[in-house]
């Protein structure tokens, strides 16, 4: 009954809106712009005013923003130029740390989602595996690569496992815990309905435990891209991991900072971007 | 003389985790003809939904059987259609969905696409939700949810149809207009009908018979009573009608007379 009410309020507002007039409506929606993107800019003003204040003086030892943009200025003209070995530009550092990325995760969304079912489903499963995972879990990402080089004894397939074993964990116990989760009524739906094991897992498990899953995921997708940057600094080649350890090196402080703010901004567009996935695939999921 | 629906000497026992059975239900006879409207009434915690469950076939009864025009009930099927209490609508699909993957499934090998589609459609026109196809079950009301419901079944051609308090969660003025709804359909369609209820005037208004069960543990039918009311009956002229009213006193003496709820249950 309420969501009657709610249904005929919307409609009225909807019916209301669509006869105004566009100036109006206009005026509106750059006004509900303005009023998410103006408070975060602000804030950032003020932020790098203190930044600024703070690291002007003569003896500060990190560089004020003013003088970070001066130093990189040919880093962030152009990302793109390629002078051969390691001298490349931040894209091509952010496109092969990516790259890692990409493998590493999708090989974990994988399996992680497969040993989720498996554990979610079998009762047996679940008694013997749940431990382990619970202790393996703990296992700081870095704590890996050393095993991983040792059995690869190469740097790709090692920084790779490391993201895949980073990001594995949380996929795999919350596909665990979406399955479990199913509703009992939704079972009893497909027991009336006599659906068969494979329509069962595609039409009622798959669908019920998506938001579930992608919890998981944007959780290791964030995971991945932490283990990513500490393992390129260990590994070294190509990768805005080892780029960071590689100004450290060279003591180009600026530099350094012109690559956390690439990295900040990465890592936020790939938890969009798993978000927006989610959202798009198990858009009518949540009840 | 072998009865279309007939539930003999069941009884169920739960094994409690200290290791003492629990009996819920015992000694349940109960024959039901084609197109018959049976209301189990009774407190919470009697046992009606378990009976319910065995007759779908979601549970296993530990003694005792169902039968259906002489099959034995094992399993869960279409043919034992079941409306749940809270509708159980899956939220990922729309009205029309929710209907069509139970055509698909029931009537997948013997209609054609265009039947199947036709005959989803047919059913939610039944109930009245043929305006609403393509909203998702959380876009529409609790009522509207239980018509869905309602469709899903029916569309299962199923030779019982199986109410799990259907309207409990509803509220009084709704819970009423699906009561016609039900009565409606039943005069056009015939179902066999067994439903679930703790509403006595519900109980009086839609049924043939009124089967009311004692307390639990170990329920069992308590009496049954026949409602000989003429049909197609009208709530509001049935309001001042004494016999209605005497049909009514019984089940009311039944539950608050003779079998009180026992006092942890209320």
């Amino acid at each position: 009954m309420k969501m009657e009410t709610i249904d005929k309020t919307a409609l009225g507002l909807g019916a209301a809106r669509n006869s105004a007039p566009l100036l109006p409506k206009l005026k509106n929606a750059a006004r509900a712009i303005a009023s998410r993107v103006l408070p975060p800019l602000l804030f950032l003003a003020l932020l790098i005013g203190i930044w600024e204040i703070a690291c002007s003086q003569p003896n500060a030892s990190l560089p004020p923003p003013s003088t970070v943009v001066q130093d990189t200025w040919m880093l962030i003209s152009d990302p793109f130029f390629d002078k051969g070995n390691l001298d490349k530009g931040l894209f091509w550092h952010l496109a092969s740390s990516l790259k890692r990325v990409a493998i590493g995760f999708s090989l974990a969304a994988v399996i992680g989602i497969g040993l989720g079912v498996l554990i979610g489903q079998s009762t047996l499963a679940f008694r013997g595996l749940d431990p382990i995972f619970q202790v393996l879990r703990t296992v700081p990402p870095l704590a890996w690569l050393p095993l991983s080089l040792a059995a690869f004894r190469a740097a790709d397939p090692s920084a790779i496992f490391v993201i895949t074993i980073t990001a594995i964990w949380p996929i795999i116990l919350n596909t665990a815990v979406g399955i479990r989760n199913i509703p009992a009524d939704y079972r009893n739906v497909a027991r009336v309905l006599q659906l068969n094991g494979f329509e069962y897992f595609f039409k009622i498990m798959l669908p019920a435990t998506v938001p579930f899953m992608f919890t998981g995921l944007k959780i290791g997708i964030g995971l991945s891209w932490l283990a990513i940057v500490a393992a390129e600094m260990l590994i070294g080649g190509v990768g805005i991991g080892f780029f960071i350890w590689d100004a450290w090196n060279s003591s180009l402080i600026s530099e350094i900072i012109l690559a956390l703010i690439y990295v900040g901004l990465v890592g936020f567009m790939l938890d969009r971007l798993i978000a927006f996935i989610g959202s798009r695939v198990g858009g009518g999921a949540a009840q | 003389m072998s009865a279309y629906l007939s539930i003999d000497d069941v009884g169920m026992t739960f094994a409690s985790a200290q290791g003492a059975n629990f009996v819920a239900l015992r000694d349940i006879d109960l024959k039901i003809a084609a197109g018959e409207f049976v209301a189990l009434i009774g407190h919470s915690g009697c046992g009606k939904s378990t009976l319910l469950n065995i007759i779908a076939g979601l549970l296993r009864a530990s003694k005792g059987g169902v039968l259906l025009q002489g099959k034995e009930v094992n399993d869960p099927g279409p043919d034992r259609a079941v409306v749940f209490q809270n509708h159980s609508l899956l939220p990922w699909l729309s009205v029309y969905d929710n209907v069509k993957l139970a055509v698909d499934k029931v009537h997948g090998k013997t209609k054609s696409a265009k039947e199947r589609d036709d005959w989803t459609r047919h059913n939610l026109a039944l109930v009245g939700m043929d305006q609403a196809l393509t909203k998702r079950p959380n876009e529409i009301s609790g009522g509207m949810k239980q018509r869905v419901g309602i469709a899903r079944a029916l569309a299962m051609e199923p030779k019982v149809l199986l109410l799990d308090e259907p309207f409990g969660a509803l509220d009084a003025l709704t819970r009423a207009t699906l009561q016609d709804t039900v009565m409606e359909l039943h005069a056009k369609l015939n179902n066999t009908v067994i439903m679930i209820t703790h509403d006595v005037d519900e109980a009086v208004l839609l049924s043939d018979r009124v089967v009311m069960m004692t307390n639990g543990p170990a329920a069992t039918i308590g009496e049954i009573l026949d409602v000989k009311l003429p049909r197609p009956r009208n709530r509001l002229e049935l309001v001042t009608d004494a016999e209605y009213g005497r049909y009514r006193q019984a089940i009311l003496e039944f539950l608050y007379a003779r079998h009180r709820a026992p006092a942890h249950a209320a």
